[in-house]
């Protein structure tokens, strides 16, 4: 499955449904199915859209999916340089964290995710990855 | 997706139906601070109906409830199924906000 998409936040809900559809249609633990595709792969897109693309209409973001016999596979890629992911992953540990309005988004994956990947090539992909339980 | 809201007197009651996200985390914010800035202090979110949650739209729990406090009013969180309670305890945010797993329960003493 593949989808290019606009960089409007808007775009996110249809992919999301359709990944976690198919998670569903898989065999995929309820639970991962309800929460934790849809909450990463959100997490995962509104990154590229808003810090990526700067929410730019005319830059696109690519989104893939796979699942193979045991494994979910998504890569989502913008347009931008990418950003610090351990350094993002670290304000967890900031004693103000809590009280923060932002910086969960990155934790979120990590924690939701059996793996996530980052890497720049022809624009910066964040890869998603959840095993079959 | 959307939200309905209830106000009696200084309680507002609002139901979250669908997802609190990205992209409407803005309108439910500002929905909310419009009812504060009207006289609502303490404030009931409902998410019975709700299915999930993302950082943006824990994010903007964040700030209404600075707000509320601020304007010396609470808020509290109702109707949070298993699913939204591991968003809140892995965030650790069950720390900050008062967790009720229904409306009824929420408003005692409220």
């Amino acid at each position: 499955m593949e989808w290019i998409i606009a960089s409007d936040v808007s775009e996110i809900a249809a992919v999301v449904e359709a990944v976690a559809g198919a998670c569903v249609a898989a065999g995929f633990a309820d639970k991962a199915c309800r929460l934790n595709v849809p909450v990463a792969l959100t997490e995962a897109m509104a990154n590229a859209i808003v810090r990526g693309n700067g929410s730019d209409a005319s830059r696109r973001v690519r989104v893939s999916a796979c699942i193979t016999d045991d494994t979910l596979r998504v890569e989502v890629t913008d347009e931008g340089n990418g950003f610090d992911l351990a350094a993002a992953r670290a304000l967890c540990e900031d004693p103000e964290w809590v009280e923060r309005e932002d910086g969960r988004g990155v934790f979120l994956m990590h924690a939701l995710m059996d793996k996530v990947e980052t890497w720049c090539d022809a624009g910066h992909t964040v890869r998603l990855v959840l095993r079959r339980t | 997706m959307g939200f309905a809201i209830e106000r009696d007197g200084d309680l507002l009651a609002v139901s979250v139906d669908g997802q609190l996200v990205v992209g409407n985390r803005q309108e439910f914010k500002q929905l909310v601070l419009d009812e504060v800035e009207q006289g609502a202090r303490r404030v009931l979110i409902d998410f019975s109906n709700t299915g999930y949650i993302d950082s943006s739209g824990l994010g903007a729990l964040v700030s209404l409830g600075k707000r509320i406090r601020e304007r010396g009013g609470e808020l509290r969180l109702a109707g949070l199924n298993e699913d939204l309670r591991t968003l809140f305890e892995l965030t650790r945010l069950d720390t900050l906000f008062k967790l009720y797993d229904a409306r009824d329960t929420a408003l005692v003493g409220f």
